[in-house]
């Protein structure tokens, strides 16, 4: 691989990215550098491209326009590359999306063991880890269904880290959840950022932002309105529509 | 009212018969048909097995390896159909859709054709090259019957496997769409390979709720395999055929060759609802 450089420059870089629905425009030339270590909290009203954004990072989603860098690798339709790519890059999902057929333990191991080829010992001792840093060691042994939606997020979390990912993406991750349910995990995320993990973070919640992030961005019809440090960002917005975002979601 | 009700229903069912009785002036004569089942050697003292009970067991064996075959070919066909692969999409498609909109009955005869004067020779498969030494024993016969009739056995398996395979197909298909789109996501999202996330995520799920209408297919699939009596397969139906010709005593050999295939199909179906609530009681 030519382009393996993964020493130097940001760990994300998105250029001039776009993508379409048909004739629906949900990405506009985005322009996004991500640095190592740095905290980035994504937000903008619903359809406004958010998680298309998050979703291209890992391939979830292609795009049609402009590169896409993460950990020195460009994203393109080579499939080992893309695997690759996958195994720095963690994510996790608003509906958690825990395999019901395995316990927490076997969807944390899985993984490591069938893209790190890690032997299933030492994925064992991994998970456990994971676990333990999301505070549900207990819960190994039990099937997603038979915990609570906060739970079932941490052991999404847990999972995500098990590949040791250089980056890590969370798609509205408390969203499904019940209110009291919220700050369990949006406390693991914060944990996490101390710990000095890269993270991009699509969320409503403003509070967690205000405290974690060192960016904000600001999206609407897929395109980044805004860029700022979250003191200025929450203080004084330069755009109108921002402005418009952040008057209705304090309001209430 | 429901002992009122079920003495009402056999009430008529005693009437009908009294009726059908009355009417047919048919002279119920058991003894020759039961000798088809089983027969004495009479110089041995010796029972045997006799053609009515041979068909059986081969409409087993046929509905066993037909079982085992169906699913093979459903679990990859309807792989494909899943797939987003355009190619093997359409070969899929192709398969399912020539096989749903052509009579069974057809079907078999043009495929009979195919197989035994194309197929067979092609892979150098004749009655005279079954006959070698590790084919002449007790196990061989069990699981594929006797040796001389293998290359009838093996058409009308194939026919069997290949019909039964497309409805199986479909199964498969509707169990992998069912599993939600975020499970594919998160297995991605971790790096899994397409052949991993089959394996270790999607299919272990769609398995799980295929389970019932596979077994609806499998009883299907036992009763359809009398449709291959029209190629000569030597099973159930067959048999019952040539009995209820040579003994002339038709309503008892066609009633015996029922109660047999019913004995099998409900053995299946009792036999899966405890494997299926075995299953829901592990997980969850």
């Amino acid at each position: 691989m030519s382009d393996d450089n993964e020493t130097q420059g940001p760990i994300l870089s998105m250029e001039g990215v776009g993508k379409w629905y048909g004739n629906f425009c949900a990405l506009h030339d985005v322009n996004l550098m991500v640095e190592l270590g740095e905290k980035v909290v994504v937000c903008g009203p619903s359809g406004s491209g958010k998680s298309t954004m998050i979703r291209c990072i890992n391939r979830l989603e292609e795009h049609q326009a402009g590169t896409i860098r993460v950990a020195g690798h460009t994203l393109s339709a080579n499939t080992k590359r893309i695997e690759r790519v996958r195994r720095d890059v963690g994510m996790v999902f608003q509906q958690f999306n825990l395999f019901p057929h395995m316990t927490v333990l076997q969807n944390l191991m899985l993984g490591p063991v069938r893209n790190r080829g890690v032997s299933r010992a030492e994925a064992k001792s991994l998970a456990m880890h994971y676990l333990e840093r999301v505070h549900i060691a207990d819960q190994a042994a039990k099937y997603p269904p038979q915990l609570s939606g906060g739970q079932q997020q941490r052991v999404a979390i847990a999972r995500a880290l098990c590949m040791q990912p250089k980056l890590m993406l969370f798609d509205e991750p408390t969203s499904a959840l019940d209110p009291e349910m919220i700050s369990g995990v949006l406390g693991v995320m914060e944990e996490l950022a101390l710990a000095g993990m890269t993270m991009i973070c699509v969320t409503h919640e403003m509070a967690f932002a205000r405290r974690v992030a060192d960016r904000m961005i600001f999206m609407d019809r897929g395109e980044i309105i805004e860029s700022a440090p979250p003191a200025k960002f929450f203080s004084a917005p330069e755009s109108e529509r921002a402005q418009l975002f952040l008057s209705q979601i304090l309001s209430h | 009212m429901d002992w009122l009700l079920f003495g009402a229903v056999l009430a008529f069912a005693v009437y009908t018969a009294y009726r059908v009785n009355d009417v047919l002036v048919y002279h119920w004569d058991w003894s020759r048909v039961a000798g088809f089942i089983v027969r004495r050697d009479n110089k041995t003292g010796h029972w045997f097995a006799n053609i009515l009970l041979l068909g059986l067991f081969s409409t087993l064996r046929l509905a066993w390896w037909g079982t085992v075959l169906a699913c093979i070919i459903g679990l990859i066909m309807g792989a494909c159909r899943a797939s987003p692969n355009l190619t093997l999409r359409i070969i899929s498609r192709v398969y399912v859709e020539l096989i749903r909109n052509i009579p069974a009955v057809v079907f078999i005869f043009v495929f009979y054709f195919f197989v035994s004067t194309q197929l067979f020779p092609l892979i150098g498969l004749n009655s005279r090259t079954v006959n070698v030494p590790w084919t002449d024993n007790a196990i061989f016969r069990a699981l594929f019957g006797p040796p001389g009739l293998l290359t009838n056995f093996l058409s009308g398996l194939i026919c069997l496997a290949m019909f039964e395979g497309a409805y199986i197909t479909e199964i498969v298909r509707a169990g992998i769409q069912s599993v939600p789109k975020g499970q594919w996501e998160a297995a991605r999202a971790i790096g899994l390979s397409r052949f991993n996330i089959q394996r270790d995520v999607i299919l272990p799920q769609a398995v799980r709720k295929i389970l019932p209408p596979l077994a609806g297919q499998f009883i299907t699939l036992i009763k359809d395999s009398s449709i291959v009596s029209l190629i000569s397969i030597q099973e159930l139906t067959y048999m019952g055929n040539e009995v209820a010709n040579s003994t002339a005593r038709v309503f008892e050999t066609w009633i015996i060759v029922g109660v047999m295939y019913f004995a099998i199909c409900y053995t299946f179906a009792v036999v899966f609802g405890r494997l299926e609530s075995m299953a829901r009681r592990s997980h969850r």
